[in-house]
């Protein structure tokens, strides 16, 4: 059996052993969740050493008919890109877990639905980004829905169902637009050498298109990404979402699958729409280079450390949409690290903060003061986690951030001039709340919060050991990102303006 | 004058024979067996003569021929689908009806009256019910079959009038239920007049009630063109009134509310498989070569149908009028298919019709589950909580709510890809537009539910699940494995419709 399709089902069986645990068994439950998602995580971690970074084709692919009347194929198989997103998917989640241990109490349901849930996402995570098939992709995209909804609506606190509601409105509205394109793409590839939702073979549909039908279905899948990602102006859903949600969920949310909006815009909207895609750059990049700043504002005013955490990624996306369209191979490599990188700073910061919640019952960060003195171990996580989403040379985000900013610069010179401004927004977006939170007198009611036990330090020291190794030494991903941006780049008629020297190698 | 002798051909005809006869034993049965013994043989006849009908039909799939009843009756591969789905419905449907809570005692006493109150005390119960359905059926078989408009009009009769009655025999809120079958009646009269209306131009435009001939009138072109536009006009009024297009729609919300839930919901799915079943063999056989003339029209009506049914569906507070609404924007959906005009758009519309019968029909049942000690709550406020209080009954509503929104891994997304799809290949880009807008639209409203089942608390008024007796059950059991299976593994259902749908000529 095909790897891939195996590391899908994992999570599945996983989840199928959790339902059959009874329901008193919490323990057990949690468990069996942990050493499933344990189990993915170490699976994955060995395919990854069997890639062969050399090749820019799909690798581990697997092809059965799913719907033959259609065209429609079980196709899976990863190249650089998804590899590095699988690999964020499948270590976020044991961490999540074991970070969350308790979240599944004060949910609407039993702890059983919400790691039955959370073994469901997994399984459509690893999907989202190994279909090579655009219907299976889509059918990953929609149904992923579904367990995020009810993670959302049903553990969150707050107004949680509404924030639910909400996400899936905006997810949904987006996907239809891009279930409309996803029917052009069928009908113009059933008249141009037989109906297939085959990503290679489509991307060469683009030569049987009018440019005018060209940027409809562009846009169509677009704006189903920027949605997801989420871009200025479509954003409005992501922080009462991430106000709502679990940490974990929220680490989820953000660090997993608002990535299948950037992901989804190299995969589709590059490959399937080249000329689309440059007609619509400097209108992207525009929207991009104002997700940054107006992003990075927002989080400088907000009050609440979870929306606060929302906003920041506001900007960080900004910063890897505008890595895409910049059209460079460095532009690219740095979009795809930073996808890794965020996702773990952001899972750094959401976890600690939702710590820091939990012990203080409240999100408000003037509640929060001389934390360093009480709880120095959660602190410092934090303060480490905040240095990453700010890009502090030594830490991850810099070299992601970096090789964003060199690439667009080179083609983009103004947008990235622009969004250099956001790093200096980004240093006081965090240390204001660094300092308010962490430093000064102790606020009255934190006297006696609790430090970090030994299961959240067991959680968040592999994530906070990651943030420091990359920002070090990030070549073992970028030897795997690098040929797969270059094959983007290259494969699509764009050309890098300067000789490209292999960035960050 | 010479009179022939009619040749029928048995064969073809006996799935309506079967129907017709197990009728007339109910009728008979009504008349003769005593009170107690009604119930069990009416159901063992009904059941038994759909049975036999499907397998007839079944065995006679293979043929076609037009000369089933003197060239009035068509049998093809088409007319075999549609049967075939009538009749699947129709059983679930008398599993459904068999479950007699939902009849009035004696349909002829007047509400409120003496003789009511003494009929209820006795505890007695229709079972003319049966009969009648079958009589509907019966009518619903050869609606889609008839080849001559005169044999169109007698089927389009017999399977209303049972209908029109059977609207009016519900248990509880009697009045309203009265009213319901006036006013199904009266507008049901009216368009049947616009029907006929309709007939009698196509004969003076071509000289001939037979489809084939009027088709060979428009291909030669020689007749009256003012003729052709009003009878196709007339026609098509009498036809979308039965499908509930807009702005033919008025009846269906006050009918499905009125009539009891077993009814509404074999008169939502059977009607319209009927309907849409003659709707595509008209317009694909008569008047396919006139589709300049029609074709604008329909798009517009399809685009305000599914518009319409979509946003009105928003405003409403009750289960059923909702259902009402939302199968008012699915007959718009239906419409892209018959605007296809192309073979794609045939299968699609008869996946579609199939998968969206079944569900409804599993939507329906769910609805005579939740009642009170006054009978079924079908006030959407009431149903808050109803995941909490009966998750499995909640979740399997929510997957029907699912599936008429249209998400992936249900059997009505493959049923709206593969219409949408087919409209879009013949050049409608505006119905694929329309349609994924008011997709999204409608997902409002499907989602307010699910949200008010799983995320509201219980209110504490007295509503409650009642368990389903062994045939509702069964019915909906059937429904929700269908919806999922054609959801996942669609392929062999297509394939085969793809195979065997062809219309005789």
């Amino acid at each position: 059996m095909n790897v891939l399709t195996l590391l899908g089902l994992l999570p599945l069986l996983g989840a199928l052993l959790v339902s059959v645990i009874p329901n008193d068994h919490v323990i057990r439950i949690k468990q069996a969740a942990l050493a499933t998602t344990l189990l993915v995580a170490l699976s994955t971690i060995l395919m990854w050493f069997n890639f062969d970074t050399a090749n820019t084709s799909y690798q581990f692919v697997q092809v059965a008919n799913w719907i033959p009347s259609f065209g429609i194929n079980y196709a899976v198989g990863v190249d650089g890109l998804s590899l590095v997103l699988i690999l964020l998917s499948v270590l976020l989640t044991p961490i999540v877990v074991l970070a969350g241990w308790n979240e599944s109490e004060g949910g609407r349901w039993s702890a059983k639905v919400f790691y039955i849930l959370i073994l469901v996402l997994e399984t459509m995570m690893i999907g989202v980004f190994a279909a090579t098939d655009v219907f299976l992709f889509y059918v990953f995209f929609e149904a992923m829905l579904i367990p995020v909804y009810f993670l959302i609506g049903g553990y969150g606190s707050g107004e949680r169902a509404a924030a639910a509601v909400k996400f899936l409105l905006y997810s949904l509205f987006g996907g239809l637009l891009m279930l409309a394109s996803i029917i052009g793409l069928f009908v113009i590839s059933s008249k141009n050498g037989g109906a297939t939702f085959d990503i290679t073979k489509l991307s060469e549909m683009h030569n049987y298109m009018s440019s005018t039908t060209q940027n409809l279905l562009f846009l169509g899948f677009f704006i189903a990404f920027a949605i997801k990602a989420p871009v200025w102006p479509l954003h409005t859903w992501l922080p009462d979402a991430a106000a709502s949600a679990t940490p974990g969920t929220s680490v989820l949310l953000l660090g997993v699958l608002d990535k299948v909006g950037t992901f989804g815009m190299i995969r589709f909207c590059l490959s399937l729409f080249p000329d689309a895609s440059k007609t619509f750059t400097p209108i992207i990049l525009v929207f991009a280079v104002i997700s940054i700043v107006y992003g990075a504002f927002l989080a400088i005013g907000a009050r609440d450390i979870k929306r606060l955490i929302a906003y920041t990624s506001i900007s960080h996306f900004g910063f890897i949409t505008m890595g895409i369209f910049a059209m460079t191979t460095q532009g690219h490599s740095g979009a795809t690290l930073y996808m890794f990188n965020h996702g773990f700073s952001t899972a750094a910061l959401f976890l600690v903060a939702g710590w820091m919640i939990s012990r203080r019952k409240s999100s408000t960060i003037a509640d929060f003061g001389g934390l360093q003195r009480v709880t120095p171990v959660m602190a410092w996580s934090f303060f480490i986690a905040g240095m990453s989403s700010l890009a502090l040379p030594g830490l991850s985000s810099f070299v992601s951030e970096f090789l964003v900013l060199v690439g667009t610069f080179t083609r983009y010179p103004v947008a990235a001039v622009i969004a250099t401004f956001g790093i200096v927004l980004a240093a006081l977006y965090i240390l204001i709340p660094v300092q308010k939170a962490l430093h000064g007198p102790t606020t009255p009611g934190n006297e006696n919060l609790a430090d970090l036990n030994l299961r959240e330090k067991i959680a968040i020291g592999p994530v906070l050991a990651v943030i420091i190794a990359l920002g070090f030494y990030p070549a073992p991903l970028l030897n795997v990102i690098n040929p797969a941006s270059a094959h983007v780049i290259e494969s699509q008629g764009f050309s890098d303006p300067l000789p490209s020297e292999g960035a960050g190698k | 004058m010479v009179f022939t002798t009619p040749v029928l051909n048995y064969a073809q005809l006996s799935p309506i024979l079967i129907v017709l006869a197990g009728a007339v034993i109910g009728v008979l049965i009504e008349a003769f067996a005593p009170r107690n013994a009604r119930h069990n043989s009416q159901m063992f006849i009904s059941l038994f003569s759909l049975v036999s009908a499907l397998a007839a039909t079944v065995s006679i799939r293979k043929q076609a021929g037009v000369d089933a009843a003197m060239n009035s009756v068509a049998f093809d591969g088409a007319a075999f689908l549609i049967q075939a789905t009538i009749l699947i419905i129709a059983v679930l449907a008398v599993f459904l009806i068999a479950d007699q809570e939902n009849f009035t005692a004696l349909a002829a006493a007047i509400p409120g009256s003496q003789e009511e109150r003494e009929s209820l005390q006795k505890d007695l119960r229709v079972t003319e019910v049966y009969p009648l359905t079958l009589f509907a059926v019966a009518g619903m078989l050869l609606f889609p079959i008839a080849t001559d408009l005169i044999t169109l009009f007698v089927a389009l009769e017999v399977l209303s009038l049972p209908l029109y009655l059977m609207a009016g025999l519900s248990r509880r809120r009697r009045l309203m239920s009265q009213e319901a079958a006036l006013k199904y009646f009266l507008l049901g009269a009216f368009s049947s007049a616009f029907f006929l209306f309709g007939i009698a131009y196509l004969y003076g435009y071509s000289g001939t009630i037979t489809l084939s001939g009027i088709q060979q009138s428009i291909v030669g072109g020689s007749g009256n063109d003012v003729f052709l536009l009003l009878g196709i006009a007339f026609l098509s009024v009498g036809l979308l009134f039965k499908v509930g297009a807009v702005p033919f729609h008025a009846w269906s919300p006050d009918v499905y509310q009125g009539a009891p839930t077993a009814i509404t919901g074999f008169m939502a799915a059977a009607t319209k498989v009927a309907a849409f079943g003659a709707i595509l063999r008209i317009f694909y056989v008569s008047f396919a070569n006139a589709e300049w003339q029609w074709r604008p029209a329909l798009v517009i009506v399809a685009i305000i149908t599914m518009l319409f049914g979509s946003v009105v569906a928003i405003t409403q507070r009750d289960v059923k009028r909702m259902l009402a609404y939302s199968s008012i924007a699915h007959a718009g959906f239906l419409l892209a298919g018959v605007i296809a005009l192309n073979k794609s758009g045939l299968d699609a519309s008869i996946f579609y019709l199939f998968a969206y019968g079944i569900a409804t029909l599993g939507a329906f049942a769910i609805v005579t589950l939740i009642r009170d000690a006054a009978g079924e709550v079908t006030d959407l406020n009431r149903w808050s909580g109803l995941g909490k209080r009966s998750p499995l009954t909640a979740s399997v509503f929510a997957l029907f709510l699912l599936t008429f929104a249209g998400i992936p891994l249900t059997s009505g997304f493959i049923g709206k890809f593969s219409i949408f799809s087919a409209a879009y290949q013949s050049g409608s880009t505006a119905i694929l537009i329309t349609g994924v807008l008011s997709s999204a639209i409608a997902a409002f409203f499907y989602i307010r539910v699910i949200v008010l089942m799983f995320f509201k608390d219980p209110v504490e008024d007295g509503t409650s699940v009642v368990l389903p007796s062994a045939l509702t059950a069964i019915a909906i059991a059937i429904a929700a494995v269908v919806t999922i299976v054609l959801g996942i593994f669609p392929a062999p259902l297509l394939s085969f419709i793809e195979s065997t749908a062809f219309f005789i000529r």
